[in-house]
């Protein structure tokens, strides 16, 4: 057994070796000394054992066979053997490992025990590594120490709690009486604590909003009055302290007016007494411009916070542009003009070296860009992504298309920006600009001309960025006559022959670059130029020949036989190659970050409204004999008496009249007024359908600016028409709206109701009786309509 | 919160790392081997702040690294990590990398007075080294019985 070394000759040992198998020798050789030293029960030299354990693990090599070691030595009396074993129980243990457990009775030993350094030991891992068992077992220990005990056990108590508390949420509420308390201290470091586990631990604890005051006098004494030397940091006193109360008054002020309030003065004094020169400066205001932006402050505090940012912004310090830009990007869309304001200095961040400020640049100008500043923010755009980092790539390209397409000034700037971004970085769009270009091109048929010959230079030029090349093939496929046309108002003239064109589309397919995707656009741009540019049936076969895949073999013989059987530019052929119709936008497939400029407009369904009446009438009315000389007022059948369900109407006047649309060309007799009383009009029409069926239609409107509830309505004809299916409905009539009793609606037969023509001999009567409840009195009537015209 | 803080030199080699949250000795390794990567890749007038898989790191030359949940505030972290170099300047007396690298289990011992639960318990540097001063005086006293 070879002899102990001490810890630093180990570390000079290992530091010496030359080779990593030499270090991987002196590793092997002391760690199989250490475990053969954990084996003998007692040594004087068992921390430094440990010790050397420890920095093995922490170049990498394996050393969990000490777990056991440091669970010994937690137990140890002697202090030195405790601090190296906790040490290691932080370094070898987690939550995750078993040992762990073994340990929490030690850690509970020693959170009472008389000395505080050991007390220290065991706060200290407890809040390293504690499990959410631990945790809960210990908890209320913590919360003694809390409460009794000097100031340098307080303060670590006050942080353990918070990762209780962080382990296991509950447990906040046990501590919240403790933490109160703890603000009435004077030693920073508690209060410090204190203020930690109020933010995370106990905030939501509604009594924490009368902390509010405590903490604004806090921070006024560290603000205003008091120097202290031992927490000053370049002229600010306490930073740290001043940061974490900031962040607290922040959340407690967040949705509540009073607190705000309470904050206002405060907030202003910190935002203008900080002295911002150096970075602990700006530290603080930092905070409390988040915490202005953050609450219900008034606009005054806000104007200063916002302009303070802009300062930040001018700041030599890269770090500081950094973290202003990141918080203007939080209130882009609340305080937009004032972000404005700064959009130049932003704009130059683009061009800063440093990737993080790039992409906080970027983000930023994104969000800034408007229908006013679009061309210029798109020329700077266009610019950045030219020699942007390849990570960002992506996201700039999505980035103007958006914008593009939300405040394109003119359809040929469109064009021009979308072709200059695919020649730019036209590996690095996504799969839907393809066809968004495509559906935008052919949209503007005014340009195709321009497109297509700028498109046929662009691929001349470059055939690697898959996306262009595709697009381009489309529009040569497409278009290929116009660029054979040779003059273009917008360009300049060039002359193109078939010959060209079909030379470029041949180097298409055969590159290598060329993906199968692009290589099947080609080969159908091909196609279409046989009825198009040329009937060069030869060259076409020439071409065919060329390029690979199975896929692309498929679509090749496809093509020779639908040549070879269709030669002549029939009408077949042409028919099949015609041009393209214009794309109508698919509304699944625009941009995705397309906030809803371009989305179609919803129909506005309003709340209780459903489509045309498909739910079963909740009773059937039976036919009330009311004429033909018979007695007295017809007693309406008990059975079947009507309850409204208050079910509100459902249908608008517009769904009426496409119901009524369904019934085949109805055209709209002239409406009858039967009955106009309280705010309620009912009209009658009618049509006849066959030599069999009447159709009737009564339709109720409701003019009062209340609700109409418990309608009903039943309607009854002699005798001899016998009624089909009468089924009114019940329902209540909301205010201002039509609600269509459509006793003839095809849509349900449960709702259907038609009368046999009667001999001509009798004439046609209706009794209507109707009976509802408009604010809170009942009414009830019959009215009786004696003449139907035009039968 | 800090959910760890590591300390290395420019050849990659670790010479201290802090863990506030539970992640499996292989997560840490990997976690560190990457991080390592990325910041000795920036440049020197670079920013000291990056966002890297939903953490903000915030690193100070020779290479003091600290990873902070992304709602924390990145200027009070860069001071807290000069507070710590200042504790271990003070300690050591004008601290170098040997320093560090001998003494590994002292400078543990520090950022555990200086930090707990991921975030600063004592905002004095004053009180930190006194404290520091007592326990080792307990640990020397204790090894002479």
């Amino acid at each position: 057994m070879s002899p102990s070394i001490p810890l630093q000759e180990m570390i000079r040992a290992i530091r010496s070796a030359r080779t990593q198998c030499e270090e991987r020798g002196v590793i092997q050789r002391e760690c199989a000394a250490i475990r053969a030293q954990f084996r003998q029960s007692d040594n004087g030299s068992r921390s430094h054992n440990l010790a050397k354990l420890l920095y093995v693990h922490m170049l990498g090599y394996p050393a969990h066979f000490g777990q056991m070691e440091c669970v010994r030595m937690i137990a140890s009396s002697r202090y030195s053997e405790k601090r190296v074993g906790y040490l290691g129980a932080m370094m070898l243990l987690d939550e995750k490992q078993d040992a762990s457990l073994l340990i929490t009775n030690s850690i509970k030993n020693d959170l009472s025990h008389s000395n505080q350094y050991v007390q220290s030991l065991a706060l200290c891992t407890l809040a390293c590594m504690g499990s959410a068992e631990m945790c809960r077992d210990l908890a209320p220990e913590i919360d003694r120490l809390l409460r009794a005990s000097n100031s340098y056990i307080k303060k670590k108590a006050a942080l353990c709690a918070v990762h209780i508390v962080r382990k296991v949420q509950d447990l906040g509420e046990l501590f919240a009486p403790a933490a109160r308390s703890l603000l009435a201290e004077k030693n920073h470091g508690v209060l410090h604590g204190a203020v930690i586990l109020i933010t995370d631990g106990v905030c939501f604890v509604l009594c924490m909003f009368q902390t509010v005051p405590e903490l604004v006098q806090i921070m006024r004494s560290l603000t205003v009055s008091g120097y202290s030397p031992e927490h000053d940091v370049a002229g600010v006193s306490d930073p740290f302290l001043q940061v974490r109360i900031l962040r607290l008054l922040r959340i407690l002020g967040r949705h509540c007016e009073t607190a705000s309030d309470a904050m206002n003065d405060l907030l202003a004094q910190v935002a203008t007494n900080t002295d911002s020169t150096k970075t602990v400066g700006n530290a603080v205001l930092y905070e409390t411009v988040l915490t202005v932006l953050d609450i219900k402050s008034e606009s005054g505090l806000r104007v200063l916070a916002v302009n303070i940012l802009g300062r930040f912004l001018l700041n030599n310090d890269r770090n500081i542009r950094y973290i202003a830009m990141t918080s203007l990007q939080k209130i882009v869309n609340t305080d937009h003009n004032a972000v404005q304001r700064h959009r130049g200095t932003i704009v130059d961040c683009l061009k800063d070296h440093d990737a993080s400020v790039k992409r906080r640049a970027l983000e930023l100008s994104l969000a800034l860009v408007s229908a006013s500043n679009i061309r210029s923010m798109m020329k700077e755009l266009l610019l950045f992504l030219s020699s942007c980092p390849p990570e960002l790539r992506s996201h700039t390209a999505s980035g103007i298309f958006t914008a593009a397409e939300r405040y394109a000034p003119s359809q040929r700037w469109h064009i021009d920006t979308m072709l200059h971004v695919l020649t730019t970085a036209g590996g690095d769009v996504r799969d839907e600009t393809v066809p968004n270009l495509i559906q935008l091109i052919t949209n503007t048929s005014e340009l195709h001309c321009y497109t297509v010959h700028k498109l046929y230079r662009a691929l001349l030029t470059d055939i690697s960025q898959q996306p262009l090349v595709q697009v381009a093939c489309w529009c040569i496929g497409e278009y290929g006559d116009l660029l054979l046309r040779g003059e273009c108002q917008e360009t300049e003239p060039v002359q193109v022959s078939e010959d060209d064109v079909l030379d470029a589309l041949e180097t298409v397919l055969q590159s290598h670059m060329s993906s199968p995707a692009t290589r099947a656009f080609a080969l159908t741009a091909t196609m279409k130029l046989s009825t198009r540019i040329t009937d060069n049936v030869e060259l076409m076969f020439k071409i065919f020949k060329t390029g690979s895949g199975i896929q692309l073999r498929k679509f090749m013989i496809f093509f020779l036989l639908f040549l070879k059987n269709v030669l002549s530019p029939s009408v077949l052929r042409a028919a099949v190659l015609e041009r393209m119709p214009v794309i109508e936008k698919n509304s699944g497939q625009s941009n995705g970050e397309s906030a809803g400029a371009k989305t179609e407009p919803k129909i506005m369904v309003k709340p209780g409204e459903t489509s045309p009446p498909q739910q079963p009438v909740n009773q059937v009315c039976d036919l009330l004999d009311l004429l033909g000389g018979s007695e007295g007022p017809a007693q309406p059948n008990p059975a079947q008496s009507t309850t409204a369900a208050g079910l509100t109407m459902n249908t608008s006047s517009a769904a009426g009249g496409d119901l009524l649309d369904l019934l085949g060309g109805f055209q709209p007799t002239p409406t009858l007024s039967v009955y106009e009383k309280n705010g309620v009009n009912l009209t009658l029409q009618y049509e006849r359908q066959s030599d069999a069926v009447l159709t009737v239609t009564l339709t109720a409107c409701n003019s009062t600016d209340s609700d109409i509830s418990s309608f009903s309505l039943q309607a009854a004809v002699p005798k001899v028409c016998p009624q089909r299916r009468p089924s009114p409905h019940h329902r209540s009539v909301e205010s201002g709206r039509r609600g269509d009793l459509d006793l003839s609606q095809s849509s349900s037969a449960s709702l259907f109701t038609a009368f046999h023509p009667c001999p001509i001999q009798v004439h046609l009567k209706m009794r209507i009786r109707i009976s509802y409840t408009v604010q809170g009195s009942a009414f009830q009537d019959m009215v009786q309509v004696d003449s139907f015209q035009g039968l | 919160m800090m959910q760890f803080m590591l300390l290395f030199s420019r050849q990659a080699k670790l010479r201290l790392q802090k863990w506030f949250v539970p992640l499996c000795d292989k997560e840490k390794k990997k976690i560190s081997r990457e991080l390592i990567q990325v910041i000795l890749a920036r440049k020197p007038k670079m920013c000291s702040f990056l966002e890297w898989q939903d953490r903000t790191i915030v690193y100070a030359s020779l290479y003091f690294c600290c990873a902070m949940e992304l709602q924390d505030n990145e200027l009070i972290t860069l001071e807290i990590i000069h507070r710590y170099v200042e504790l271990l300047d003070k300690y050591f007396g004008s601290v170098c990398e040997l320093d560090v690298i001998f003494n590994f289990e002292k400078t543990f011992y520090i950022l555990d007075e200086f930090l707990l639960a991921g975030e600063a318990q004592e905002t004095s540097k004053k009180s930190v080294l006194k404290a520091m001063e007592e326990a080792d005086l307990l640990q020397e006293v204790q090894q002479l019985l």
